[in-house]
């Protein structure tokens, strides 16, 4: 079945290099023995050891032995190929031979890394290497194929992190579409108004930002519109946007706000989504003064020409510039770009999940966001923190990790939620004057002046309780308690189990991926960690790519993140982006799948279930045809072709068998 | 679906009238109930405590039992009106299912006499039948007397809803509210209804029980309610038994009726007082009938006084 045949090169003249790895590999594994065990497998002409073979003189030894001709195979008994695959490629090209008539032996991650006896391990060092060996014999020279890569790039996401990377790209001349769900981009940040630790006013900081945004001639802004499709591969992306219709031509709208005033409802009506519901929207809106675009959106589910058919349209009356439209469609538009930045952001805990905190049970239990909006200038109250009633707290208890470190709810750290309470605690202090009293776990405060910062707020009559709170209730015992909410915990630092009665609960809600991010991740074809968030490359090493070559991550879409972290990130994954986009081309690895064509029954089985389309079907010759330049070596159309016509480059049949017998055979 | 009865030891005992108007109200609704034949003890707390694993033998020989007498049903609903035996037979059916190693030695112990649980046994409360599988709206249309004038404080106690949360929130359950709402009953909202009445501490650190379920009558007090409804015998017992001794310690009188809410169905129902054993009762039902119907207090009103100073938390 196999066209490949040892010697079909020339006879192979295979070269063994095991590593020692530092002590890492020695340790567990006697070099010396797997060496000489190597010199006598079949067509090993050269087996030797180093202490560092990734190092400049390890790769020498290969490429010398190369030049001299003593080998044209090579194996390299070392780490994992993720580690060093790569690297030693290099050196077989540097030396003239062919990258791909290379293979790795991992007889560390896979061998002393995971073996407590030393014989054993040595044991499987040679299973390993033999395996290596015996598959190497048959592998072909192969040569990468380059394309070009398209000059634009999608940053998803109109958040901090997205805002920041779109113009980083700008200003180096890229052109950048940026994609935001919301009818204004800003996203979370928009909302707040401090930020820690310096205090300074967010809208003040950021709103520059959006505006620059807007007005950048290399910037095209889609917003209230969603990613629905990407095809194609790193630097030619196909990608579809779904632009939902505002029923307001952005073209057109001069942000006037004349049509939000002659609307009928005289008084907004429907849940503000950016005050977080404490106020009141009308169908038409922006949704706040420094919205970007500047451009009016109508909500057909609230608007009574959308409901009836029977308003008088007041709105579209005063409209100059006669920008409003009934009739306005979804449209799709398509474009191609050479990298996606994705910064699709976070969603906040639901606090109504811990129901002993009485979220949505006592309106004067309030969520941090919600905290946001009341001390914001530009607010529902405006700036005011006034409880439901109108009154000012006199009282206020702070919650800290609310869904987060919580076995029920979320494990994981939320990273923000001390900094922005303790934020919170001062805001709510200067701005009321009241008691606050901050329930913590663990007060986290690792970052640039954070720490300082809480050394600050703690001075400022705060009440710091250790001690996570059990519950929140109307349930009074003493006579001060009554019409208040108490807050009881277990101080641990006092060893004693308190009741606080407080005028206003602040939830300090943890931070989660966003409810459809399953549905995203496949739309990139990228993965999530356990919890949702997107996930990087390596997490040390590659934080900003992702698993898909071309799409990037940045800000709290890859894990809960602070603004300037989020900020960071998105400079390194614009970066990124730019140096796939200026290099100007790709190379695409060879480990793609074939067709025998005498083998294929044309029963189109693999032109279902590629998962990247790169499987069409030659109806003249009645056979399957693989775009080398789409397929990713994936193997699925390998495994499920009934008749073994599709074969794959490095994982051919008789390779995977030789592999398996290497494994076997010798020890 | 037929439904298997554990009625557990208190059912035999202080907890009789519980039994009484469960079976009362299960007959009037036509749920087809027979009780598990040779039941045994369900280990409680008691045995839970010292020694887990014949804990679980005791829980897997009732499944084993049920097993046995329900055969080809894929499931089996058990139904466990006392809470103790609930959450007892409930965390060995957990463990059974998680922890290979405890299914493996419970299994081989059932072996030995003859016996095999295969996993087939739902624990289920009555609240949980009757609400969710039976359905408020026939619960609401079989009620004859609605309970006007009845102002009832939900009880869950601690054992039924934690740590496993089967059918309703683990902190601010809900299902008794809206069954007792469908009877007629005004229902009071309060936010310790799954606060410990104390359990068996009444009965071993007393001046530590009496004062966890004084704070629990004090707080329904001060709400405005006249009857507390339970779902435990040892909640009920605590709660109603020891008003005078409550009178004793703290100078105040309850005088505050504690019932299951099975029997508070049953008189909905116009089930007779004995067949839902209401004469077992310490402190009568109100009689709503003669009662003037006074408004609730509000909240200024309200009044910390008992609990205050002399029942810390």
């Amino acid at each position: 079945m196999s066209q490949v045949e040892i010697g079909s090169n020339g006879t192979p003249k295979i070269g063994v290099y095991v590593c020692h790895c530092g002590i890492n590999i020695s340790q567990k594994v006697e070099i010396s023995e797997t060496v000489e065990f190597a010199k006598k497998l079949p067509y090993v002409t050269v087996a030797r050891e180093y202490k560092f073979m990734c190092s400049d003189p390890g790769q020498e030894l290969i490429q010398q032995d190369i030049r001299e001709g003593l080998v044209d195979r090579v194996v390299v008994a070392s780490c994992s190929p993720l580690m060093h695959e790569h690297t030693f490629r290099g050196a077989m090209a540097a030396g003239g031979g062919n990258p791909f008539l290379f293979q790795m032996a991992n007889i560390r991650e896979h061998v002393s890394w995971v073996t407590v006896d030393k014989k054993a391990a040595t044991k499987k060092a040679k299973a390993l290497i033999a395996a290596a060996v015996e598959r190497i014999a048959l592998h072909q020279p192969l040569e990468r194929v380059q394309v070009p890569v398209h000059p634009d790039v999608l940053v998803v996401g109109g958040g901090i992190a997205g805002i920041h990377a779109a113009l980083t790209l700008a200003d180096s001349g890229k052109k950048v579409y940026l994609v935001e769900r919301e009818p204004t981009i800003g996203g979370h940040m928009a909302k707040f108004d401090k930020t820690f630790p310096t205090l300074d006013c967010s809208a003040c900081i950021l709103t520059p930002k959006m505006s620059a945004v807007g007005a950048h001639p290399n910037i095209t802004l889609w917003t209230y519109s969603e990613v629905i499709k990407v095809d194609g591969y790193v630097g030619n992306f196909k990608v579809q946007v779904k632009r939902k219709p505002r029923y307001v031509d952005e073209e057109k709208c001069v942000g006037c706000l004349e049509c939000i005033k002659a609307c009928i409802f005289k008084e907004g009506k429907f849940r503000n989504e950016f005050d977080e519901g404490l106020s009141k929207r009308k169908p038409i809106y922006i949704p706040f003064p420094q919205a970007t675009p500047l451009v009016a959106v109508i909500d057909p589910e609230t608007c009574i020409q959308f409901k009836t058919g029977k308003c008088k349209k007041s709105c579209a009356e005063v409209c100059a510039p006669e920008a409003i439209d009934f009739e306005q469609t979804e449209k799709i538009k398509e474009i191609e770009v050479g990298a996606i930045v994705l910064a699709t952001g976070f969603k906040t805990f639901d606090a109504a999940r811990v129901s002993r905190y009485g979220y949505g049970k006592y309106p004067n239990v309030y969520t941090s966001l919600e905290v946001e909006r009341l001390v914001n200038a530009a607010g529902p109250t405006g700036g005011e923190v006034l409880l439901h009633n109108g009154e000012k707290p006199k009282a206020v208890g702070i919650i800290h990790c609310v869904g987060s470190r919580d076995v029920n709810t979320n494990p994981y750290c939320s990273r923000v939620c001390c900094m922005y309470s303790l934020k919170l605690a001062h805001l709510l202090q200067e701005r009321t004057g009241a008691e606050i009293y901050d329930f913590y776990i663990d007060m986290r405060t690792p970052g640039k002046g954070y720490e300082e910062f809480y050394e600050r707020v703690s001075h400022e009559k705060i009440h710091f309780i250790r001690g996570r709170v059990g519950e929140v209730t109307d349930w009074a015992m003493e006579p001060e308690e009554v019409g208040k909410l108490v807050m009881r915990a277990e101080d641990t630092l006092m060893g004693a189990v308190r009741r606080v009665p407080v005028d206003m609960v602040v939830l300090s809600v943890g931070l989660e991926p966003q409810k459809d991010v399953e549905e995203v991740r496949r739309i990139f074809n990228i993965g999530c960690s356990y919890e949702g968030w997107f996930l990087e490359r390596h997490p040390k090493l590659a934080p900003v790519s992702t698993f898909t070559d071309g799409v990037f991550l940045a800000g709290a879409c890859q894990g809960p993140k602070d603004i300037p972290d989020s900020v960071a990130q998105a400079g390194a994954a614009a970066s990124e982006a730019m140096a796939i986009v200026d290099r100007g081309y790709v190379e695409l690895e060879p480990n793609t799948a074939f067709i025998v064509e005498d083998l294929c029954s044309g029963c189109k089985t693999c032109v279902s279930i590629c998962p990247f389309s790169a499987i069409s079907f030659d109806e003249e010759k009645k056979v399957a045809v693989v775009n080398g330049a789409l397929c990713k070596g994936c193997g699925t159309c390998v495994a499920a072709c009934p008749s073994g016509a599709l074969q794959q480059n490095l994982f051919t049949d008789e390779e995977i068998f030789h592999e398996i017998k290497g494994v076997v055979s010798y020890v | 679906m037929k439904y298997l009865y554990y009625p557990g030891c208190s059912s035999e005992s202080t907890g009789k009238p519980y039994e009484e108007s469960m079976l009362s109200v299960f007959k009037a609704l036509e749920i087809p109930i027979e009780e598990l034949e040779d039941w045994n003890c369900c280990g409680a707390t008691t045995y839970m405590a010292i020694n887990e694993l014949k804990a679980f033998a005791l829980c897997a020989r009732n499944f084993a039992l049920a097993e046995r007498q329900v055969e080809g049903e894929e499931e089996i609903n058990l139904v466990a009106p006392c809470a103790a035996c609930y959450l007892g037979l409930n965390k060995a059916q957990h463990y059974l299912g998680e922890f290979p190693e405890i299914r493996t030695k419970i299994c081989e112990g059932l072996h030995a006499a003859g016996l095999e649980s295969t996993g087939r046994v739902r624990v289920r409360h009555p609240l949980d039948v009757l609400v969710n599988d039976i359905g408020l709206e026939k619960i609401a249309s079989s009620v004859t007397k609605p309970l006007e004038g009845f102002r009832v404080a939900c009880y869950y106690g601690c054992q039924i809803v934690r740590p496993y949360a089967e059918f309703d929130d683990q902190h601010r359950p809900t299902t008794m509210d809206r069954l007792m709402e469908s009877l007629g009953a005004e229902v009071i909202d309060w936010p310790i209804k799954t606060r410990c009445c104390g359990g068996s501490l009444t009965g071993t650190v007393q001046e530590c029980g009496l004062r966890l379920s004084a704070m629990i009558l004090n707080e329904a007090k001060n709400r405005g309610c006249n009857v507390i409804a339970t779902a435990c015998p040892l909640c009920q017992f605590n709660l109603e038994c020891y008003q005078s001794q409550m009178k004793r310690q703290y100078r105040y009188e309850f005088k505050m009726p504690v019932a299951f809410f099975t029997q508070l169905i049953g008189v909905a129902f116009g089930i007779s007082k004995r067949k839902l054993g209401l004469q077992r009762l310490f402190l009568p039902l109100p009689d709503v009938s003669k009662v003037a119907v006074c408004p609730l207090p509000s909240p200024s009103e309200t009044k910390a006084s008992v609990g205050g100073s002399n029942v810390p938390s």
